[in-house]
């Protein structure tokens, strides 16, 4: 427990130290929160109805797939995975606990968010605040399994871009964030359904706001979530110490796996 | 002092269709200071690496204190400390965190004062990347050596040290043989491995070349002692006069210098001749091969045992 503790108090405020992910922490989702809030909802007043959870969500997602992958990547080039592996640092540490505080990060965020949004601009607030939490907390897990996974199957840091922003572009697009699911091509939507981030609004809207969904909410929330336990799983099994030992226990394709309750979830919802 | 703590039995290490370390065995016995030394893509990194259990050998088997390194991980990091050649911390932790970090993995109370042993007080909450590379290196020794392993691999642990750290590096050693430790010593550099190892081995294309004390090592090679005399009128310079015991006689500067297979007789005989040519001494110097020639010598003569 002692080192657990003295890991995540550390890594907690590498979260802080760390320019870069001072900025993807913090800077980046608030201040994109303020120029949603005092540009989009006066041009858009009907965004205000899903301020509060689309940018949760964005915040949760520069944490996870923009911040924690470069650095688990960086660390395992640099050596210091071998440097934790020969003083008995568990793999399962090494990947859960930089998960836990960039999570732990975006959980204050959007703790800001979501208090902020009704005062500063009349965003609708959830009409089920624990229904509000446990999505958030879903949604954190999943998207920190994800990034974790990146981090681990990543060569370097131009393929931990590419992959995570294979996710973070297109979910921004048409993830049903900033346009909703129901204003979208039916064929664009089936498209939506392979985003974590549409499955994580579908249940934001039918739970904690207690509104009309397109897709089931409770698939919904059961899809993101057997994703990232399927994610977290596979960033343990596909883990390597480091990069000049070729032997590794399965092909990093295998991380595609964690894409399949997405596949079965367009038919599902 | 003669319990095996180290076994390594016929281990080989490929990497692809090159062979790395191909069948060699040694032991390490407790309490020693053992040497492994070899010029660079020897083997010895591969060799300590496999039992540090980073990478997993292709053939034979290694153990320190019984623990097999690919079978029981875990408990191979509580007995075992390891300064690795090429590892790192993260960027922004602190010397102090490192330090509390990893004794709160092995179970043990922070070793802070390995921090000020090696001269790291100042700089204990001065982030790793900020630190010097002679500073990272007196870092990772200390984390190495932190939760007191029965067994210590150091890993080239002098380069990039300045002189004062270097002593203190060795007296540390020292101490920590003293204690009980056992030393496992990769290295370069043949002074250091002179002075600290009880016993070495020389590793060559992936093969044991030579194993035994420096002293040991140093008699079977070719044995000659390195004679240089300087006097005041040089009569020794263009004489051919027959020196006894000498093998070879070469002029340097104001040197004579003669390898002498019996230093005592020769040394005699040129001080005789000297006094016949009523020519003064002024310097006489008397040196014993040292493990760098031997290891010069070894590695020239391509492997041969």
């Amino acid at each position: 427990m002692t080192a657990f503790i003295h890991h995540f108090a550390f890594e907690f405020k590498t979260g802080l130290r760390n320019p870069t992910l001072m900025l993807m922490n913090y800077l980046f989702p608030l201040g994109f929160y303020a120029l949603m809030g005092a540009v989009m909802i006066p041009i858009n007043p009907g965004f205000a109805e899903v301020l509060i959870p689309a940018i949760v969500i964005v915040a949760v997602m520069v944490s996870t797939l923009l911040g924690l992958p470069g650095p688990l990547v960086e660390a395992r080039e640099a050596g210091i995975f071998r440097s934790f592996k020969i003083n008995g640092v568990p793999a399962l540490s090494i990947l859960s606990i930089p998960a836990l505080s960039t999570i732990f990060h975006a959980l204050i965020v959007s703790t800001l968010i979501a208090l902020a949004g009704g005062p500063l601009f009349k965003a609708a607030v959830p009409s089920s605040w624990p229904s509000f939490v446990w999505i958030t907390l879903l949604t954190a897990f999943t998207f920190g399994s994800i990034g974790a996974l990146i981090g681990v199957i990543a060569t370097g840091s131009r393929s931990t871009v590419l992959w995570s922003q294979l996710i973070f572009l297109p979910s921004m697009l048409i993830g049903g964030l900033m346009v909703p699911l129901s204003l979208l091509p039916e064929s664009v939507r089936s498209l939506s359904g392979l985003l974590p981030t549409s499955y994580a609004m579908q249940a934001y809207v039918g739970y904690a706001y207690g509104q009309a969904t397109i897709f089931d909410p409770g698939i919904s929330a059961l899809v993101l979530g057997t994703s990232g336990v399927l994610a977290f799983a596979l960033a343990i099994y596909l883990f390597n110490w480091d990069s000049q030992n070729r032997a590794r226990r399965g092909h990093p394709l295998l991380a595609l796996l964690s894409w399949a309750p997405y596949v079965v979830g367009i038919f599902l919802v | 002092m003669n319990e095996t703590v180290v076994s390594i039995l016929d281990f080989t290490k490929k990497y692809g269709d090159f062979t790395a370390v191909n069948g060699i065995s040694f032991e390490v016995r407790r309490g020693e200071i053992f040497g492994l030394l070899g010029p660079n893509g020897a083997g010895k990194t591969s060799t300590l690496e496999c039992l540090e259990g980073i990478r997993q050998p292709d053939g034979g088997s290694l153990s320190a204190l019984g623990v097999d390194p690919s079978r029981a991980p875990r408990r191979l990091a509580g007995v075992i400390g390891v300064q690795l050649q090429t590892s790192g911390l993260p960027a922004e932790m602190t010397a102090r965190e490192a330090m509390k970090f990893f004794c709160a993995y092995h179970g043990v109370a922070s070793r802070e004062d390995l921090l000020e042993r090696l001269g790291l007080q100042e700089k204990r909450n001065t982030q790793y990347h900020q630190l010097s590379t002679g500073q990272k290196r007196r870092l990772a020794l200390a984390l190495a050596v932190a939760h007191n392993p029965q067994v210590i691999i150091l890993d080239e642990p002098t380069a990039g040290l300045d002189v004062a750290s270097r002593a203190e590096l060795h007296s540390l050693m020292q101490e920590l043989k003293e204690q009980g430790a056992t030393i496992l010593l990769a290295t370069h550099d043949m002074a250091e491995a002179e002075k600290m190892a009880d016993r070495v081995s020389i590793l060559l294309r992936g093969r044991i070349v030579a194993t035994g004390s420096p002293r040991e090592l140093t008699a079977t090679g070719s044995g000659y002692t390195k004679i240089s005399v300087r006097s005041e009128n040089s009569v020794l310079h263009g004489n051919d006069a027959a020196i006894p015991a000498v093998s070879q006689k070469a002029v340097k500067e104001e040197y004579a210098i003669y390898f002498s297979a019996d230093p005592g007789l020769t040394v005699t005989a040129v001080l005789e001749f000297l006094k016949s040519r009523e020519d003064k001494l002024i310097d006489l110097r008397v040196e014993r091969p040292s493990l760098e020639e031997r290891f010069l010598e070894i590695t020239t003569e391509g492997g041969v045992r």
